[in-house]
């Protein structure tokens, strides 16, 4: 027996060193994938499902507005309000949001605007309309309604 | 030269090189979110001129498929009440492509669908006369979910593209992400799409029932 154990000497260590290339890809999937989130959300946010989506291409073109019930209703009350860059507005703000944006585009891009209404699924219609109406008259009349693909597709 | 007997390891070590990515790693996916500029896509008709009176709507009532929503999240489809979206899709396909009483041009355009396509006109009386007639309302609630508007709007969209998908030979998920970036993929897109508009109309929504 004494024979056999001295012949199997064999290296004990499993490399790993291909370890930390494998998780640098996932690393840098995510680094590109990703964006840094770039404003605090002050409503909730739970899109609708939808399953005919499309991707929009430009990414400049695209501005937000955020609906939904305020995460700070003692401050902010339980209404549905409208958040644009950081801060809650309300419905009259709307055009003078919408030339703000139009004016960080280029000339030839202006009337390209698109707005991404980012709703949340429990709003009811009435503000969505709201906002509809104002951004009509501030034309800007290309509209994104922001949703997530349904799981459960037919 | 004698060699010599024990050599040092010339492997560097490298395992805690997985957990400063590890670190990395955790970081980037605690700080970032999935970047999802995706949805529906709409365009809000231009508004309106207080000094022009409204324009006069001359469209038949067989042109135009009603859908109402009501505060209740009800659906009045073409009259009919029913409580959820099942089907709607498909009939506002056959609704659009029914082709009762189209003119030179539309006939012209009937011969360029594929079979599939023109299988499905039923050449009813009281249904539309031609695409380029059809118009599908949604008239929502203020009361309405807008969880429900865009299951409605989603069907609609879904039948469009279904019928765009269907004549240039592609299946709606394809024709959805097709671009205009490259020539031959705007032309598809074009293809599909040329003398059958998107008429989805919205009306405002009505104030009661809140």
């Amino acid at each position: 027996m004494a024979k056999f154990k001295k012949k199997t000497k064999t290296e004990e260590n499993i490399p790993t060193s291909a370890l930390p290339d494998i998780i640098f890809m996932l690393l840098f999937f995510f680094m590109v994938t990703t964006v840094l989130r770039e404003q605090e959300l002050l409503v909730e946010q739970k899109l609708p499902q939808a399953t005919q989506l499309q991707k929009l291409e430009k990414k400049s073109l695209i501005s937000y507005l955020f609906l939904g019930k305020p995460k700070n209703p003692s401050v902010y009350g339980t209404e549905p309000r409208i958040q644009a860059n950081d801060a809650l507005i309300t419905t009259k703000d709307i055009i003078q949001w919408v030339n703000q944006e139009k004016d960080k585009l280029s000339e030839a891009e202006r009337d390209q605007i698109y707005i991404s209404l980012k709703a949340d699924r429990d709003v009811k219609m009435g503000p969505v309309a709201d906002i509809q109406l104002e951004l009509r008259e501030a034309d800007a009349r290309k509209i994104l309604y922001a949703s997530v693909g349904k799981l459960n597709e037919e | 030269m004698p060699r010599k007997k024990s050599r040092m390891s010339q492997e560097v070590n490298a395992g805690s090189m997985a957990d400063i990515a590890f670190l990395l790693l955790i970081f980037f996916l605690v700080t970032t979110t999935i970047a999802s500029d995706k949805g529906i896509t709409n365009v809000l008709p231009p508004k309106i001129d207080p000094n022009q009176p409204p324009p006069e709507v001359d469209k038949n009532e067989r042109n135009i498929f009603k859908i109402l929503i009501n505060s209740n999240d009800q659906l009045l489809v073409e009259e009919d009440f029913r409580d959820n979206t099942d089907g709607l899709d498909k009939e506002i396909k056959e609704f659009i492509l029914n082709f009762g009483d189209p003119d030179q041009e539309n006939v012209d355009l009937f011969n360029s669908l594929p079979p599939s396509l023109k299988a499905q006109a039923g050449q009813d009386p009281n249904s539309s006369d031609h695409p380029n007639e059809a118009v599908v309302s949604i008239k929502t609630n203020r009361g309405t979910s807008y969880d429900l508007y865009l299951e409605v709007l989603d069907k609609v969209k879904k039948a469009y593209y279904e019928i765009y998908a269907e004549r240039v030979g592609l299946t709606a998920d394809e024709y959805r992400a097709l671009s205009s970036r490259t020539a031959a993929e705007k032309e598809l897109m074009d293809r599909g799409k040329e003398n059958l508009p998107m008429a989805i109309s919205i009306a405002e929504p009505d104030k009661g029932g809140e």
